[in-house]
Parts: C-alpha cells; sequence; structure tokens
C-alpha cells in the first residue's frame, strides 16, 4: 500500500517533545567552547550622521575583550539586493551615517553574556540627527534623502519606463479608484535571529538560524571577501522563519570577521526588541488601485500602482513588487491591465520576504478592488467574481500581468466555501441583524486567489543512499524550519524502496554534505526538492535492478523492489537493498529542475462579527480551500494552512509594525506589537481540492503560503461589508477597532451632508 | 548569591548573581536547553516551566526567587522520546508543533492548565493559552492537542473542523499518490 497521500505523524516531534530541538544558540559543540558573547550597540535614532565614539570605559568594563567600532572593520559596505541602487550600501558596523533604529554602530565582546549589555551602556555615541523619512510618498520626493550619492531614494523600480495608458478605462460604464495601505508586518519567529562562528585551518564554520543554508554561505563569503569554499555553514533546528531569515543577515557576517579578529569562538542571540527593529520585515506598499467595467459587472480594465518601501538599505523586498504585477489580476480574466511599482528607501528596517512574499500584497489590491467595483454597481461581489473568473477550460492561461497560469478550478473553489459556510443563510442572517439594528453585526468577506508557488528557483538537488545495515540518508538542499521535511521526504524514499521511516534519516542544512541548493521558502519545497527526493529514489531502485540483475542471473525487467529487497517476480530468488550496499556504496545523487513555477490558488470565505459601538471585530469562522494540487501528507499540508491562515487573518485584523514620524518604532516589543494569540482566533474549516499541475511529475503544487494570501481578504472585506449598511466602502488593514470607528463615524457624517 | 532547587527531581544549586534570570539558570548553569527564550516582555510563554506546581514564565523570575523551590521543565515531564507524557503525546497526535521554540512552554502551559480545568470547553483553552504565543500553528492543532489530552474529542468540541472532499482535475499524477486528505 502507498504511503503517499496518507496521514503520517511527525517522526522529528519525539524528540522535539521531550530533550527539545537544537537551535543555534542551545549548541554545546566543543568547537564552540570559550566563545565569545557579541552584543551589539544599536542606533536609537532612524536618520543621524555619526559624529563621535567613545568606547574606553567600554572596554576596561568587567569580561571585556574586545570593543569594536565601524572604523575597525575591514569589510566593505555591502549592496544587499544585487538589483538595487548601487549607492545604497551598508555597512557591517555603521561608521558614519545610521538611517534606521536598530542600525549596528558598536560591537562588544565579552567572557559572559550578561557583562556584554553592561559594557554596551557604556558606549558613548554621539549623532547630529536628520529628518526622518518614513512616509512613502515623501520618500518619492526626494526632498530628504538617505543616500546623498545616489541622489534619489528610488532603489529601483518595475514598469516606469512607460507610462500609464491614458485611455485603458475609455471602454468602462464604472470606474473606482482608491489608495489602499498593505501595511508593514514583523515575521516575528519565535526563534529570534542567532549565529556562531569560528575561525580554524583558514576557514570559517558559521552556525546560523537560515532557511537557506548555501544562499547563506555565499553572502556571507562574498561579504568577508573570501571564496565560498572557506565558509562552512552549519543550520541547526531553526525556530521559524517565515521568509524572514531567507538567507545571511549582515550580522552573521561580522559574527564570522569578529571570530578571525579575536581568535576567539563568537556567539550571538540577539533580543526581542532587538529583533523587531533589526530583523526584515514584510509587506509595506502603498498601492492605488483602479478598476473599471460595466454595469452588468464585467471587469474591462484594472491598473495597479505601487509605491514599495524598501526600508533603509534594499534587500529582498526591493524584487517582490515583480510578483506583485505578476499576480495583479488574480483569478480574473480582465482585457486591459497595467501595473507599476516604484522601490524606495525610508528610514526604517529593511523589507524581506514575509509569508506570501509579493503575492498578498497582489491578491489584496485585486478583492479590495472587486469589492469596490461591485458595491459601486450595487451587485453581490460574489457574483462579481464569478462572472470574472477565468474558466477552467482557458487553462493553460497567461494572464495580462504576464504569469503563466498551469491549472485551476476557480468557480469551484468558491462554490466549495459558498456551500459549505451556507452563504444564502449568512445573507439572511446579516439582513436580519441589519433590520433589527443589532450591535453586533455580522459580515461576510470571499476571496478567490491564485499564487505563484518555487517562483524563484526552479531546481533542487538530492541524494538517497542505503547502508549495509538497512538504513537510509537522505540528502536535501531543501532546509525546513518546523515544515515536517524529516518525515515528509522519508515517505517520499520509502514509497520507492518500501524501507520504514525509522530506517530512513534526512540530512539537509551543512554545505559541506550538501554544497547546492536553494533552501525553503516562496512555498517551493515540495515541488522542488520533494520531487528531487522521490526522483532520487526512483533512481536508486533502477540501480538496484540493475546490480541485482547480475547477481541474481535475471532480466532487470522480471525484478520488483518491495519492502527493501529486490526480488525475481514469482520466486524466492532475491537480495535485500542493504546486502546490494555492502559491496558498493549504493547511492543516487539527482537534481530536478521543472524549469517552471505552480500557480496554486483557493477560495476563502471569513464571517465576522462587528461591535458597531466599540468597532471590534471578532472572526466567528473561516472556511477555505487551498488547493495545492495531491497531498502527500495531509496532516502536514492542513499544519501549513492553519498556520498561514492565522498569519492571513492576523494581518486583516490586529498586526502592524508602527513609527512615528521622528522614525522611533513604536511596536518593537512584544508587549506592543499585536501579535496574536489563540484567544484571538478561532478554529478553522477546511475544505479539499487537489488540481494537479503539470511542471512536475507528482502534480504538486506549494502550499505554505496560501492560507496568508487568501485569509487576508476574506477577512478585511467581512469586516468592511459587516458596516457597509452604514455607508462604510474601505478600512485600511489592520481594521483595529479604532479605524472601524472611526470609519462608521465618517460615514455618518458623509451622509448626513 | 548561593541558591538550591529542585530542577526535574534532582538536587541543584550554584552560586549566582543576584540578577540571574531562572530561565538563565536552567539553560545555561544547568545546560537545560528545551526552555527556550522568544521575548523580553513576558509575553510570549516560551520559557514557561513549572514552579512548585504553578506555571511561570522563567524570563520574569529571579534564579534567587526560585531559591528552595521545585522547577519541573519540559525535560522533566517525559522519561525520554519513546514515553511521553500524555500531554506531550497529544502534541504529537495533533500535530501541535511546527518550528517546535514555543512547545516547551506551551507544553508545560498546558499542563498547568488542565491542572487547574480538568475537561476545558474550546474557548478556555484558547483563553487559558493566551499568555503563551506560537507563530506557526495558528494554534488549531495545539488546541486539539490540548482537548485530546484532556480526554475530549476534538472534532466534537471545536467549531471548525476538516470536511472531506473528492480530488478533481485532469491531469496525471505519481502512481499510488491519493488525493485529498481523508479526515
Amino acid at each position: 500500500m502507498s504511503i503517499m497521500g496518507t496521514r503520517v505523524i511527525r517522526t522529528e516531534d519525539p524528540l522535539f517533545l521531550s530533550r527539545g530541538a537544537t537551535y543555534t544558540d542551545d549548541l554545546t559543540d566543543e568547537r564552540l567552547i570559550g566563545a565569545l558573547h557579541l552584543t551589539l550597540v544599536r542606533s536609537p535614532l532612524a536618520h543621524a550622521r555619526i559624529t563621535s565614539v567613545a568606547v574606553d570605559e567600554a572596554r576596561a568594563a568587567p569580561g571585556v575583550v574586545a570593543v569594536v567600532t565601524g572604523a575597525e572593520v575591514d569589510m566593505a559596505p555591502a549592496l544587499l539586493f544585487g538589483g538595487a541602487n548601487k549607492a545604497m550600501v551598508r555597512s557591517f558596523l555603521a561608521a558614519d551615517k545610521v538611517r534606521f533604529v536598530g542600525e549596528p554602530v558598536v560591537a562588544v565582546l565579552t567572557e559572559e553574556a550578561y557583562q556584554g549589555q553592561d559594557a554596551a551602556d557604556l558606549v558613548e555615541v554621539d549623532y547630529d540627527p536628520l529628518p526622518a523619512v518614513i512616509d512613502l510618498h515623501a520618500a518619492a520626493t526626494d526632498e530628504v534623502l538617505l543616500f546623498e550619492d545616489a541622489g534619489t531614494n528610488t532603489s529601483n523600480g518595475f514598469g516606469l519606463d512607460a507610462e500609464f495608458d491614458e485611455h485603458l478605462f475609455d471602454d468602462c460604464e464604472v470606474v473606482v479608484t482608491r489608495e489602499i495601505t498593505n501595511q508593514r508586518l514583523a515575521a516575528a519567529s519565535l526563534e529570534t535571529r542567532a549565529a556562531s562562528a569560528v575561525w580554524t585551518d583558514g576557514r570559517y564554520t558559521l552556525w546560523c538560524s537560515t532557511q537557506a543554508p548555501q544562499s547563506a554561505r555565499d553572502e556571507v563569503a562574498g561579504w568577508l571577501g573570501v571564496d565560498s569554499a572557506q565558509v562552512h555553514v552549519i543550520t541547526p533546528d531553526v525556530g521559524g522563519g517565515f521568509g524572514a531569515k531567507i538567507g545571511a543577515d549582515p550580522e552573521f557576517a561580522l559574527v564570522a570577521w569578529l571570530a578571525r579578529h579575536t581568535g576567539r569562538p563568537v556567539r550571538w542571540h540577539e533580543s526581542r526588541s532587538e529583533n523587531m527593529t533589526g530583523m526584515v520585515q514584510g509587506r509595506s506598499q502603498a498601492q492605488t488601485v483602479t478598476i473599471g467595467g460595466n454595469r452588468d459587472g464585467d471587469v474591462l480594465a484594472y491598473r495597479l500602482d505601487v509605491l514599495a518601501d524598501a526600508g533603509a538599505y534594499p534587500r529582498l523586498g526591493a524584487v517582490l513588487p515583480l510578483f506583485t504585477r505578476m499576480m495583479a489580476p488574480g483569478v480574473y480574466d480582465i482585457g486591459k491591465v497595467e501595473s507599476r511599482a516604484r522601490v524606495l528607501v525610508t528610514t526604517t528596517t529593511s523589507i524581506a520576504a514575509y509569508r506570501g512574499a509579493g503575492r498578498p500584497e497582489a491578491t489584496a489590491a485585486i478583492e479590495r478592488a472587486m469589492d469596490l467595483f461591485a458595491a459601486e454597481i450595487g451587485k453581490d461581489p460574489v457574483e462579481v467574481r464569478r462572472r470574472n473568473l477565468i474558466k477552467p477550460e482557458q487553462f493553460p492561461f497567461t494572464t495580462k500581468g504576464g504569469a503563466p497560469y498551469d491549472t485551476g478550478e476557480y468557480a469551484n473553489a468558491l462554490d466549495k466555501v459558498l456551500d459549505a459556510a451556507g452563504y444564502p443563510e449568512l445573507r439572511a442572517e446579516q439582513k436580519a441583524r441589519r433590520e433589527r439594528g443589532e450591535v453586533v453585526q455580522l459580515g461576510i468577506g470571499v476571496s478567490v486567489f491564485v499564487e505563484i508557488t518555487g517562483g524563484g528557483a526552479f531546481s533542487e538537488d538530492a541524494a538517497v543512499e542505503v547502508h549495509p545495515d538497512g538504513t537510509v540518508t537522505v540528502l536535501t538542499g531543501t532546509s525546513p524550519h518546523g515544515q515536517g521535511h524529516a518525515t515528509a521526504w522519508a515517505m517520499l524514499a520509502s514509497e520507492h524502496l518500501g524501507i520504514g521511516l525509522d530506517k530512513i534519516t534526512v540530512k539537509h542544512g551543512d554545505t559541506d554534505l550538501v554544497p547546492r541548493g536553494s533552501g525553503t521558502m516562496g512555498s517551493r519545497s515540495l515541488q522542488t526538492g520533494g520531487v528531487a527526493v522521490y526522483q532520487a529514489a526512483g533512481e536508486l531502485v533502477e540501480l538496484a535492478k540493475q546490480r541485482a540483475a547480475d547477481l541474481l542471473e535475471a532480466n532487470a525487467d522480471d525484478l520488483d523492489v518491495a519492502d527493501g529487497r529486490v526480488s525475481v517476480r514469482g520466486t524466492d530468488s532475491g537480495v535485500t537493498l542493504a546486502q546490494l550496499a555492502e559491496s558498493e556504496p549504493l547511492r543516487v545523487d539527482t537534481n530536478f529542475d521543472s524549469g517552471a513555477p505552480c500557480f496554486p490558488f483557493g477560495a476563502h470565505l471569513a464571517v465576522v462579527e462587528v461591535d458597531v459601538e466599540s468597532g471590534k471585530a471578532v472572526v466567528d469562522r473561516i472556511i477555505t480551500v487551498d488547493d495545492a494540487g495531491p497531498v502527500l501528507n495531509p496532516v502536514l499540508a492542513e499544519g501549513q494552512r492553519h498556520g498561514g491562515i492565522a498569519q492571513g487573518i492576523s494581518q486583516a485584523l490586529l498586526e502592524e509594525v508602527v513609527y512615528d514620524e521622528d522614525g522611533n518604532p513604536l511596536t518593537a516589543t512584544f508587549a506592543d506589537y499585536a501579535f496574536p494569540s489563540a484567544a484571538e482566533l478561532p478554529s478553522f474549516t477546511l475544505l479539499d481540492m487537489a488540481t494537479p499541475t503539470h511542471v512536475n511529475p507528482m502534480g504538486v503544487k506549494g502550499i505554505g503560503e496560501a492560507g496568508t494570501i487568501g485569509a487576508t481578504p476574506a477577512v478585511q472585506s467581512a469586516v468592511i461589508d459587516a458596516v457597509s449598511h452604514l455607508g462604510v466602502r474601505h478600512i485600511d488593514m489592520p481594521t483595529s477597532p479604532l479605524r472601524v470607528w472611526t470609519a462608521i463615524n465618517a460615514a455618518a457624517v458623509e451622509g448626513a451632508q | 548569591m548561593k541558591i538550591q532547587m529542585t530542577v526535574n527531581g534532582a538536587d541543584t544549586s550554584a552560586d549566582v548573581e543576584p540578577r540571574l534570570l531562572l530561565a538563565h539558570y536552567l539553560r545555561d548553569t544547568l545546560g537545560l536547553k528545551a526552555t527556550n527564550i522568544g521575548c523580553d516582555t513576558t509575553s510570549c510563554g516560551a520559557c514557561t516551566v513549572l514552579m512548585d506546581g504553578e506555571s511561570v514564565k522563567s524570563c520574569t523570575v529571579l534564579a534567587v526567587q526560585a531559591d528552595e523551590a521545585s522547577v519541573q521543565t519540559m525535560e522533566g515531564l517525559s522519561p525520554d522520546a519513546d514515553s511521553l507524557h500524555p500531554m506531550a503525546a497529544a502534541f504529537h497526535a495533533e500535530h501541535g508543533l511546527q518550528c517546535g521554540f514555543c512547545t516547551p512552554g506551551m507544553v508545560m502551559a498546558a499542563v498547568s492548565l488542565l491542572e487547574e480545568n480538568p475537561r476545558p470547553s474550546e474557548r478556555e483553552v484558547r483563553e487559558g493559552l493566551e499568555g503563551n504565543l506560537c507563530r506557526c500553528t495558528g494554534y488549531h492543532n495545539i488546541v486539539r492537542a490540548v482537548l485530546v489530552a484532556s480526554g475530549q474529542d476534538p472534532d466534537a468540541v471545536t467549531g471548525g473542523g476538516h470536511a472531506e472532499e473528492a480530488a478533481s482535475g485532469g491531469v496525471e499524477v505519481a502512481p499510488g499518490f491519493s488525493t485529498g486528505s481523508g479526515a
């Protein structure tokens, strides 16, 4: 019986639930004995010139081994994203100028961790403050420049060469336009950033919390100015990433540099307050949507104009508007679509990937636009959506955004959530509450979405080896941080080899063991790395058959592999895979390259209750279809959906990284940032659909980010829907009680005039 | 200051700085690394342990305050990976953990919750675990795990769930590959 598609609980968990996982800060590796503790002195100002740095008093403090300033670091300031404006480089310790609160300025190295904070408090840095640049529209004026050498705050752009078509909406009876904000979010992985390094025998060994060890190695080597072969990255267990731990952070290179500089191993583990300003954040786009069509409900034209925040130093966030543009028209067949994005620097924490990374921004925009259009023509938003969906027979379908959609059953997904929710009954209940003028009103929000998975890197290596003792090692270039690869990849190998999961070990994250790999992000793991493992195990079976054919004097075509044994069909003659591994290694190294991304899709329906007197919204139910093709392990896939849905709800209702006008972060701790607890969320209702793709032989698509992409617009829409009868058309996220209350009152004032 | 405390049934003692946090005493002095530290404002609960049977956030307790106390961490809950405590076993069975960072604190908080309320409703579980944050699971399966550990059927108690549907689509997939979840 096949193990694929079955509910296998995780093999990694018993250790996690007894001794606990081993994260970077938990390491007791003997190479780290006697390690110094790194404490960073960070900028308290958003934008300032450094006029002096005094470290003598700190150097004399107990336990201090070294205090290093920016002037002493000989790594050249680095461009952290290749496509950014070449002048927008970051120093590893700021020497002349700081550009966000939290930027590292001085490194303090002490024998013990507590001594580091004591000594850091003795470092005196004088600053000459400069005006902060927080608002994206203000950044675009270039009145205050972050990088004088650049002469502009624009890092890069997409579609900026041509002007918008002034006739785009000429055929439309109705045109609606609105500015909407996709707010800045913190990835907020429970494990903050951590790295440890040692320099021995001309080589750096770097342990770090990352989603992509091989690119972390290459980035750190580049920043250190050494060959990649001189950096060995080891990734222990990783306590969540959500996109913010893709590759390396500049601090990782600093840790390695300091290890060589001091001749001692160095450990670094940031606090949460440091993390909330130091680790990259997500989203942060100012969007203008314009949608046009006829009064029957046909959408004829759509325009998306984006100002994207890069933060102070452009990183991965500078390229994500590419995905936002590509996915702009979503699931709809719209005849005319145009978009552009300008990426701007601001005196804030850098923006990079956060669960969804460019696609939630596209989905939130088009779904909000569909609601606005439906409201303008006075039709049910569900019916307007259905009328404009791309139909199954149109696939493969290349959108006006340039996305080559593989497969999709959008109307099916929509119908499933409507049926499960009892949509007509919900509308009836809403109508009744409105007629009764109840304080707690009902809102229903629907999103239909499509996203892109595996969009960044299509290729992945895998190796499978059977050992003489009957155990199996799987090597993968993907790099899990909670997704359950140890279980899932073992299932893929077991399927071909017939060897039990308890005998299969999945290894990843050590760049000497797995030199090539792209890591785990963009929901890519199964459709690239998983397929590679499946392919490797299949190839190993063929290799074993060839070897067994000689040994058993049989034709390879007459051999079967089951239960870890090759046997001649219809006879007792056979040999185990373990026996075949005795004479020479039984190992296959392979690569799978899909050459294309996948486009999973789904529909979410949210039911919220809004107290119209306080403005507080509570999600009562959320019902979702997240179709990512066939499911390898439903336990894991559901877990990914749950986490994604929670983060999607949370963006719609609760979370926002906030700066004041001087660039001070107001949400720099978990006491201030609206991280949801169990009490703020409901249980989720998941519906199944499995539409395979043709871009890989397993038919699988990515599932890691779907929940976030679908849930956010559904919940935002539901909150607005709950108060739409009071004249409210739009509320920006997060739809906090204050925002909802303000919108209700503004609509009342407007209605009275 | 000299302190002594029982940790997971074993006597421990050390001469510590008065400012040393209990979390650091457990992790760095004793080498018990399961207890994690996820914030610096007593918000996340990753460091939750039991002190004299009550759940506390060990980042907000000084080691000297735990002098003469009995402390239990997740390492002390299950004898080994093969014989998990019922709460840990329920987290395993219900997939109540992903990256695992919140897990030691979450499990200890859940143990404490059931000691106070052996048969909680879904809402009571959610409110009882409000001080423990998880970024991976959306809490759905954590809540289920706690309900299972309390001897209840989570499908009967929670509002959400999982509806089974047939697969669709016309593309060939790998042989032997079933589609759809099947609850």
